[in-house]
């Protein structure tokens, strides 16, 4: 069985961002990165699946410059057997459809049984690429995925919808999921195979190699949101904090009355 | 302008958010009809036609066979706009149908400033204008961004559509939601844990802040996940929705898939270490600390009073 994964490396979203000088994204200095959160949810789902069937390869794709291989390692210590990494210094600056084109193009006479993407990047947040890869390879598609089994060539999974409800879908192999927060445990890699992932296939090819398809979009602005004001920001020693609040809480509601 | 509506049905029923696509296209001063899977038992107040496609013979979630009726409803009317709710319908649908369209597709639309399409990055800390290059437009709107001061009225002309397609995903059947466990709905002051808290065990400290307050603890997303709260105590978009008399956020960064849940609070606190946190933007007052430090020192001069 030929498994594929792809993560996206994103900023942490705790970090200060700032806009970079071209004011079309925020600018990557100074950012602490790591793996797309959906994503870790579907490199997990990924080797699990490969250590039930056991005769599977599995290979991880990120789209980016150097700087992502860091994260791709984490993947591969979690059990990837190969790395693919389209390197490209200008990911950022891609619309969903050209980087769903670039996995596309990757992928397609590779023989996949099951592409496991992210539901959405934690930047980006368009939720696209995973469907439009589908798309574009023909391939059905179930997304936000929160529940996996496989078995004989058919996949049998649980879509979550709103409210916490799910939809129960079955599917034959080839497919591609897109993974939902929650949908397993995502492992921590252990030192042992940390060092092993460092002997694993990780090959960089160009992105102008694969990169067949035009954007449809780009950004013309970014910037920080207004604040809408009224909100009374607090900073301090904690004792004070704490007693500011609670003169807050008897004014303005009836709670501590 | 013109613009296709994709309306949502669900269990039976016609989902509400309907009235937010009519309210965007009243927004856009477009001219509009709408497309919906469903039942004419259950028709949307829309003044205009309804492209109304059979939820027996369709099925509620038949993503290839909706993808096909829609796009027999687009070759007729030609639209400049295709218009999703930012759902699990309207996120799975949309990107479908912008790809057999060749059209760009714009996610999760906050608004629309000048002709700009305006969408939020990274947990909504940053937001970007879209230009689109394809004479054909996909958007999905993000829940609650487009409001209706008061509910749409009228009655659609409905055209019945049919299609000869079949889809390769077979559906079968739902399951409900995990119950049992604290009604949050009832809970005049909810403290939320989120996944600032840590570590399972810091869990124990909002539950007490929340009884000292004579409330419910509740949680955002990532604790439930973790199986530190269970599911009942979820607050947002694929939990529960509450607007108690206060509200206690801690460490939670005030992602849009919790603030649905929570923002209709009377009164909203926020416990935060980094004063930039999206949360901000819907608290009535953000105290920037560690939650470690604050929430027990809080709980403890609360039971002294
Ligand atoms: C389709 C969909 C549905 C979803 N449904 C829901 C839902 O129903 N409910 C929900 O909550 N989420 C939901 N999510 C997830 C949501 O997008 C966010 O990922 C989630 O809300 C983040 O939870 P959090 O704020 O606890 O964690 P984070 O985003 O990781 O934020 C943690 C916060 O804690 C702060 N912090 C860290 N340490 C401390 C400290 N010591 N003291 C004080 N503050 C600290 C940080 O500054 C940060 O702001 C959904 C997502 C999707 C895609
Ligand atoms: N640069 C990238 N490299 C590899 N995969 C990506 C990249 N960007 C997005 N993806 C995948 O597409 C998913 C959805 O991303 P998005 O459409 O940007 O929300 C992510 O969760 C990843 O699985």
């Amino acid at each position: 069985m030929k498994i594929l994964v792809c993560i996206k490396q994103v900023p942490d979203m705790e970090s200060k961002f700032k806009i970079a000088a071209g004011g079309t994204w925020y600018d990557p200095a100074d950012l602490a990165w790591r793996m797309n959160e959906y994503d870790e949810y579907a490199v997990e789902q990924a080797v699990q699946l490969k250590e039930q069937v056991k005769e599977a390869d599995l290979t991880v794709l990120c789209i980016g410059s150097e700087r992502v291989k860091e994260t791709m390692k984490k993947a591969l210590a979690m059990g990837c057997d190969r790395g693919a990494h389209v390197a490209d210094d200008n990911a950022a600056g891609k619309e969903p459809f050209e980087i769903a084109g670039i996995i596309a193009e990757y992928a397609r006479d590779k023989q996949f049984d099951l592409i496991f993407t992210g539901m959405q990047s934690q930047d980006r947040g368009s939720a696209q690429v995973g469907v439009l890869v589908a798309e574009m390879l023909s391939l059905p598609c179930i997304t936000t995925i929160v529940h996996f089994a496989y078995a004989d060539g058919r996949i049998e999974v649980k879509r979550e919808l709103e409210g916490g409800m799910k939809a129960l879908i079955k599917a034959k192999t080839p497919t591609l999921v897109t993974c939902q927060l929650g949908l397993n445990t995502p492992r921590y890699p252990t030192l042992p195979n940390i060092m092993k992932a460092k002997k694993k296939e990780l090959v960089s090819i160009p992105v102008q190699d694969l990169l067949k398809v035009e954007a449809r979009q780009e950004t013309a602005k970014m910037y920080f949101p207004e604040k809408k004001g009224g909100g009374l920001v607090l900073e301090g020693d904690v004792g004070q904090l704490a007693d500011r609040l609670i003169q807050i809480l008897k004014e303005k509601t009836g709670v501590l009355a | 302008m013109k613009i296709v509506l994709v309306a949502e049905y669900r269990d039976g029923k016609l989902l509400g958010s309907v009235n937010e696509l009519i309210a965007f296209a009243g927004k856009m001063a477009a001219d509009s009809v709408m497309f919906l899977v469903g039942s004419e038992s259950a028709l949307p107040a829309y003044e205009g036609k309804l492209y109304l496609g059979d939820v027996g013979v369709c099925g509620e979630f038949n993503p290839e066979v909706h993808k096909a009726l829609l796009l027999d409803v687009i070759a007729r009317e030609q639209p400049d706009m295709i218009v999703f709710s930012h759902s699990s319908y309207g996120w799975d649908l949309a990107p479908r149908v912008a790809y057999a369209l060749k059209a760009a597709q714009v996610s999760e639309l906050v608004d629309v400033v000048d002709g700009a399409l305006v969408v939020p990055v990274c947990n909504g800390k940053l937001r970007r204008n879209v230009q689109v290059k394809t004479g054909k437009t996909v958007v999905t709107l993000q829940a609650g961004a487009f409001g209706l001061a008061e509910a749409p009225t009228g009655t659609p002309a409905v055209e019945k559509i049919t299609t000869v397609s079949a889809g390769r995903l077979e559906f079968g059947g739902y399951e409900a939601a995990e119950q049992g466990g604290v009604d949050l709905t009832k809970a005049e002051v909810i403290v939320s844990a989120g996944r600032g808290v840590g570590k399972p065990e810091n869990v124990a400290m909002i539950a007490a802040l929340a009884k000292a307050l004579k409330g419910e603890y509740g949680a955002s997303r990532p604790v439930v996940d973790s199986g530190w709260a269970e599911h009942k105590r979820q607050v947002g978009t694929t939990g529960q929705s509450v607007a108690p008399k206060l509200y206690v956020a801690c460490g939670i960064s005030g992602a849009i898939q919790h603030l649905a849940g929570m923002k209709k609070s009377e009164f909203i606190v926020a416990i935060n270490t980094d004063k930039d946190a999206p949360i901000g933007e819907v608290a009535d007052v953000l105290v920037v600390a560690d939650l470690k430090q604050f929430v027990p020192l809080l709980t403890e001069k609360i039971q002294a009073l």
